[in-house]
């Protein structure tokens, strides 16, 4: 596990909010070996998802080194980054944001548009995915049909559907019940343990964070070790 | 799943709005198509008349009659070959159905008119009987009319000497067009003029029209002007206009039905364009964080707006084409309806103005709501900032 899968170098993050510059990340270096399950804790505005975010390519770093898998993405194009994301992560959100409008399979089928599968192909990696989640029996479903944990279930496997190595998962638990929670933790934990993922979480919840291989706490943008 | 799959999924989210903007979408081009190809009919009397016929009218307007004692000076102008005439009579078959019947010389209108074409014996039966009538085949197919029957016609404009509105007169030829623009043009009858003209209580030796055949096209400016020179500062001042321009003239009596038209669909196509442009920026609004989500997935900002953008054009295409579609079948139902005189066809000119018209639509509704689709940060959407 000592080769790295993130590198997080003297990264600042500064928003602009009308005249008013804030600045949420200071410095902050961080490293996330391959096959970790890293759980980022600490108190609202401290810059969890801020983090979360630049490591998943989603926003670019005000200043400092972003390194994923071996890519330099703080200094990708908007269309780059677009591209890098669809082949090297997975987002899993708090509110699962699938698309109401397509059935679990079609969710988890969304991101392999972007590739050059055949449907049939597709279809197959698809069925896996679901396997992977317990979800094989609710691919017909719309998200409406299902409970909340399955949502998250459908979000996991659309995460997973492109085989990225990393999976970063803000609050992925924090809109489930305790059962339902350890069970999502419990998959994610399988999916680290098993299939080798990388997977970097935000979590609030301490209990949560016990899934974690280990626990990193951010507090005033900056690693409490660091802080420290 | 397919990326258009997807688009017609998300068309569809809210089913009963997406429902009703089609169906405008659909009454619009319905409404263009029918609209467009009235006013096609409108002008296409003008397209295929002779470039050899001039016509005289008073100065004043058509309905004031002039004397029939022109035609020999008409017929002496230089480069006029012959000189017919013709005087509206109208006429209402049976209950209420207003006809298309004229007053005519019978031999000079057919050498004007060469494109109806009936046996010589029938014209010259109508020549030489008073009573006589002619009947275009439209008209005589459409009522059922058969030669030797006697066609009772009364006139709201000219009763006879006894005070009778009741005219009845004796079918003795049944023309037809020489080709199928002139076949749509036999819907109309003509009565004798001599008869007409002794018979009718008032406005004796006049007549609403003089038809001047020219011998040569080329000429027809310089015997316009040397007609209305002639009649300049007499009581019967004429205006001489070619055929074309006069059939054109005629139509605008009743309004520009061009310009009307073009009104119409303006207010309608801007009623629409608010209508459609609405649905679609509401269905962005309301899906913002799904749209960031897609970013997320790895779709690029351009593969984000191409799905709004094909949102617009799908609704559109689809509202359009079955509107012009609709529109194509309500027409040929109303050709069929009205024994084909009144044509209601929509050409191809018309079906390619819709599919430019479809194009620019869908352009203009999700040109701006896909451009916001395309803008939308990630961390800001799903932040729901």
């Amino acid at each position: 596990m000592s080769e790295s899968m993130v590198q997080v170098r003297s990264v600042t993050k500064v928003y602009e909010r009308g005249k008013q510059k804030i600045e949420v990340l200071h410095g902050l270096t961080l490293d996330i070996p391959k096959g970790d399950f890293v759980a980022l804790m600490g108190p609202s505005g401290s810059g969890k998802t801020t983090l979360l975010n630049l490591i998943g390519g989603l926003d670019k770093p005000t200043s400092g080194e972003i390194v994923v898998g071996g890519s330099r993405i703080d200094q990708l194009s908007s269309g780059q980054l677009a591209h890098w994301r669809a082949h090297n992560v997975g987002f899993v959100f708090q509110f699962y944001n699938l698309m109401p409008v397509l059935s679990a399979e079609g969710n988890v089928e969304l991101p392999l548009l972007l590739t050059r599968l055949s449907a049939a192909q597709r279809r197959k990696n698809v069925a896996v995915a679901l396997q992977v989640v317990g979800l094989a029996d609710r691919a017909k479903h719309k998200p409406r049909e299902l409970s909340g944990g399955q949502e998250q279930r459908v979000a996991i496997a659309r995460a997973l559907v492109s085989d990225p190595q990393l999976l970063v998962c803000d609050e992925p638990t924090g809109d489930l019940d305790r059962k339902t929670a350890e069970e999502i933790l419990g998959l994610l934990q399988v999916l680290n343990r098993e299939h080798g993922k990388t997977i970097v979480i935000v979590t609030h919840d301490p209990k949560a964070a016990e899934f974690a291989r280990r626990t990193l706490h951010l507090e005033k943008g900056q690693l409490l070790e660091q802080a420290a | 799943m397919t990326r258009s799959g997807f688009v017609i999924a998300n068309l569809f989210r809210r089913r009963t709005r997406t429902i009703l903007t089609l169906l405008s979408v659909i009454m619009a081009f319905l409404l263009f198509g029918l609209l467009q190809s009235v006013n096609h009919i409108f002008n296409a009397g003008a397209d295929f008349v002779g470039a050899t016929r001039l016509m005289v009218q008073a100065r004043v307007s058509f309905t004031s009659p002039l004397p029939v004692s022109m035609v020999p000076k008409l017929e002496a102008v230089p480069g006029v070959a012959r000189v017919a005439y013709s005087q509206w009579f109208g006429g209402v078959w049976q209950e209420n159905t207003p006809l298309f019947v004229f007053a005519i010389d019978p031999l000079r209108y057919r050498d004007v008119y060469p494109e109806y074409l009936m046996p010589d014996a029938q014209w010259q039966e109508f020549a030489h009987t008073r009573t006589a009538m002619i009947a275009g085949r439209q008209l005589a197919n459409q009522y059922g009319w058969k030669i030797g029957q006697k066609i009772p016609i009364s006139s709201n404009i000219y009763p006879q000497k006894n005070g009778s509105k009741a005219w009845a007169f004796d079918l003795v030829g049944i023309f037809d067009g020489k080709d199928e623009d002139w076949k749509k043009r036999t819907n109309v009858a003509f009565i004798n003029h001599d008869y007409f003209d002794e018979a009718n209580q008032f406005g004796k030796g006049r007549t609403n029209f003089f038809i001047l055949e020219l011998t040569d096209g080329n000429r027809a400016e310089a015997v316009s002007r040397t007609v209305d020179a002639m009649f300049e500062n007499s009581p019967d001042e004429t205006k001489t206009q070619t055929e074309k321009d006069f059939n054109l003239g005629f139509v605008k009596q009743v309004g520009d039905i061009g310009l009307i038209v073009r009104w119409i669909l303006f207010a309608v196509f801007f009623t629409l364009l608010l209508v459609v442009g609405n649905t679609m920026a509401q269905s962005v609004r309301e899906r913002v964080p799904e749209l960031a989500v897609l970013k997320t997935l790895g779709f690029t900002d351009g593969s984000v707006l191409g799905f709004v953008l094909a949102e617009a054009v799908a609704l559109c295409l689809f509202g359009g084409l079955l509107g012009l579609l609709l529109a194509t079948t309500l027409g040929a139902m109303v050709e069929k309806g009205t024994g084909g005189q009144f044509a209601l066809r929509l050409d191809v000119s018309v079906w390619l103005i819709g599919i430019a018209a479809i194009v620019l639509m869908s352009i203009a509704v999700g040109l701006l709501p896909a451009l916001r689709a395309r803008r939308l940060r990630i961390v800001d959407a799903l932040a729901g900032r």
